[in-house]
């Protein structure tokens, strides 16, 4: 039926002609394989295609997922166990691993270390003693510890050699492994803005779904007090918060506090984005219909209006995240957060207030790296999100 | 205009009034107050503490009368010039603030400044190159400054400038001129000192603004009336700076709003870490040992000053746009 049909000369009348392949009415708008997929995805297929786009974003997510693994087993992972104090090595500089001895290849292994006291500045030398070779073991038996606070174990991925030593990031005033304490700090640091957004998006979608779809005196008071909550400024109100939380409070209660906090000062920009979503929504054709049936307000909110935007609350929750973290160190740097005991990677961060002892041991800023690595992989998550979220696009 | 000027300065008067009720409820929460501290520190030293001295003070300020009359005592006391009495320095809690208030309302406009003398052509530069390699170094680094805390900025600045200079950065003027009159040579102390600060507190806000600048810029360079003009023969500088620049000007006040708290509050953070002699580290201080009235008009005057700088930006943008001074109301 495609074959090129010479046109008769003109004026001449044309023959007739009959196409023999079957007749399909849908042809010209027929869709291709490609297209069919695209139409038939559901929305949060097409947010993964488009999300999927940011390499950074994707990269990001990836970090964060192993980070957020890694609480899971921090004691495994850890070499030592975050309290254990070695009070021959105190402020131990970074030790670096070793391959190769004398030219010869025997497998990653650490020097031991000899301390000298420079009797001038009482500060303590460490220098490597190339006479001791610890060789480095894996999937071994080292400090005990209490698995999740429940279990005994004392099986860990890494441990020094037997008799020696491997304090990769250095040691604190206490002797203790600053590697092992950053892996833990990552269980309070990381879950700390998990549960404080969790409550501001509690907070914010109550508020502003119920502000939105009432409106009225209601709503008012609603956007006065929002306006107020942001024209705060909000660390000093965090320092003032938790300063009162009582001294005799247990390390996990004023954990649980200081989450409270971050997420009662942060619920304004979600419950702002929410109330405007419902205010267009309401006026919608299937929230008269659900009304119409009989459907109560809260029903009509959580059931149907709510899901419409939740992928792009969630977008913006992510970016709300790093603000949390940043919140917790910074309390946790005053000595207003969170207390030793727990170690979270402000509380490490508390150690180096005083910018003398940085200078002497710089490695005891190295907390900093986790917190801005975690902060800008968040950043970069929560765009790709937001992006992928957006039906417009 | 001045219709628009006087709706502005009523709403902010009930603003301020919830803000000092939340701030005062704030200082009321935690279970014990000054007073209890004080006696039991004093008898953990052993000392008898001056019983009469403390219930002189309580009847003085009021703790034997209920709550409402001794927020209407505080908020009163504001409007007279009153700001209490700072029970751990011992004297009015005016006389406490004194030069810190004037110092940390200097930072913060001089990182106003900053960020906006900064912010600005960046941000126009990375909207007219955009994707070129400048545009993706310019908005890495202003995502860096946005992502890395005021205070870890701090630390890390001062402990590179002690390592590779051999300076020591903290504080905002040598402290012999602390408490002094005025002079020239304290200004200049101040001036020497002050850039470490500003630049590392307008770090954030200025990343932010590049961001939001160039995104508002790069909206307005694909709308039709720049198009025209481009078309009928504008240079391309002439037609940027008289039609799209213009535009997110008002965006570019207005911005101010929503940057300014967080200046203020990163200020206090980065003052505590730098030493600065600004609000910072007393309030600090006044919040660990519970001196209420102290740490209560430092919140107050924070407050005030991100409200009165919220009011500044929105009388600027009732001045560039008309829109907004008909309508009553801010942008968004």
């Amino acid at each position: 039926m495609n074959q090129p049909v010479s046109l008769p000369p003109s004026g001449a009348p044309l023959s007739h002609f009959i196409a023999e392949g079957v007749f399909d009415p849908h042809q010209a708008d027929k869709l291709t394989k490609a297209q069919e997929r695209v139409y038939l995805a559901s929305q949060l297929t097409l947010m993964w295609w488009k999300f999927r786009k940011h390499r950074l974003a994707v990269i990001s997510g990836v970090f964060l997922m192993v980070l957020y693994a890694s609480i899971l087993i921090s004691e495994f992972l850890a070499p030592y166990n975050y309290q254990s104090r070695h009070t021959d090595f105190i402020r131990t500089p970074p030790q670096s691993v070793h391959l190769f001895h004398d030219g010869r290849f025997v497998g990653p292994f650490t020097y031991g270390l000899t301390s000298t006291l420079d009797m001038n500045n009482l500060k303590r030398n460490y220098s490597e003693n190339t006479q001791q070779i610890f060789p480095i073991r894996f999937f071994c038996r080292g400090d005990g510890y209490r698995f999740w606070g429940m279990f005994e174990g004392d099986l860990h991925l890494v441990c020094p050699g037997e008799g020696g030593t491997m304090f990769l990031l250095g040691t604190d005033r206490l002797g203790r492994d600053m590697l092992s304490r950053i892996i833990y700090g990552a269980r309070i640091s990381l879950t700390i803005g998990l549960i404080g957004i969790s409550v501001s998006f509690a907070l914010g979608i109550v508020i502003g779904g119920l502000a939105g779809y009432y409106g009225g005196l209601f709503d008012l008071l609603v956007q006065r007090t929002i306006e107020v909550v942001q024209s705060l400024p909000t660390i000093p109100l965090w320092l003032a918060l938790s300063a009162i939380m009582p001294p005799s409070w247990s390390p996990i209660l004023v954990y649980f506090g200081i989450t409270v906090i971050l997420g009662l000062m942060d619920w304004t920009g979600l419950a702002r984005a929410v109330r405007s979503k419902l205010l267009s929504l309401r006026e919608d054709d299937y929230v008269v219909a659900a009304q119409l049936m009989g459907a109560g307000t809260p029903r009509v909110v959580f059931r149907h209006l709510v899901p419409g935007f939740m992928s792009h609350l969630i977008a913006s929750a992510t970016i709300a995240i790093p603000s949390m973290i940043l919140g917790e160190t910074a309390l946790s740097f005053l000595g207003l957060g969170l207390r030793p005991p727990i170690t979270s990677w402000g509380v490490m961060l508390n150690e180096a207030q005083n910018i003398n002892i940085v200078v002497l041991y710089p490695w005891l800023i190295l907390p900093v790296v986790p917190v801005i690595a975690v902060i800008l992989a968040f950043n970069f998550l929560g765009d790709g999100l937001r992006d992928a979220a957006d039906p417009y696009r | 205009m001045l219709r628009y000027i006087a709706r502005r300065i009523l709403i902010m008067i009930p603003t301020l009034l919830i803000t000092s009720a939340l701030i005062f409820t704030v200082m009321q929460l935690p279970p014990s107050d000054y007073f209890e501290t004080y006696v039991a520190e004093m008898a953990a030293q052993g000392e008898k503490a001056d019983m009469s001295r403390v219930e002189f003070l309580k009847k003085e300020y009021g703790f034997d009368k209920p709550l409402i009359e001794r927020y209407f005592l505080w908020v009163t006391g504001f409007v007279r010039g009153d700001f209490g009495y700072s029970f751990e320095y011992e004297m009015p809690v005016s006389d406490v603030v004194g030069e810190r208030l004037a110092l940390t309302v200097l930072v913060s406009f001089c990182t106003i400044l900053m960020t906006w003398i900064v912010a600005f052509p960046i941000g126009i530069y990375s909207a007219t190159h955009q994707y070129s390699w400048a545009d993706y170094g310019l908005t890495f680094i202003g995502l860096l400054g946005i992502a890395v805390p005021h205070f870890l900025l701090a630390l890390i600045f001062m402990y590179f400038a002690n390592v590779w200079f051999g300076l020591s950065i903290g504080g905002l003027m040598d402290p012999i001129y602390f408490n002094q009159p005025w002079n020239w040579a304290k200004v200049q102390s101040v001036l020497a000192h002050l850039w470490i600060p500003v630049l590392i507190i307008g770090a954030g806000g200025t990343g932010s603004m590049v961001r939001a600048i160039r995104a508002n810029l790069l909206d307005e360079l694909q709308k039709q009336y720049y198009v025209t003009a481009k078309a009928k023969g504008l240079p391309p500088g002439k037609a940027l700076v008289k039609y799209p620049l213009r535009m997110s000007l008002n965006f570019f006040v207005s911005h101010i709003g929503d940057v300014l708290p967080s200046i203020v509050s990163g200020s206090e953070l980065t003052a505590v870490v730098l030493s600065l002699q600004t609000t910072g580290p007393l309030l600090l201080r006044a919040l660990q040992s519970q001196d209420m009235y102290l740490a209560g008009s430092f919140l107050l005057f924070l407050s005030c000053l991100t409200v009165v700088g919220v009011l500044i930006s929105d009388i600027l943008l009732g001045f560039l746009d008309p829109r907004i001074r008909l309508q009553g109301g801010r942008t968004k």
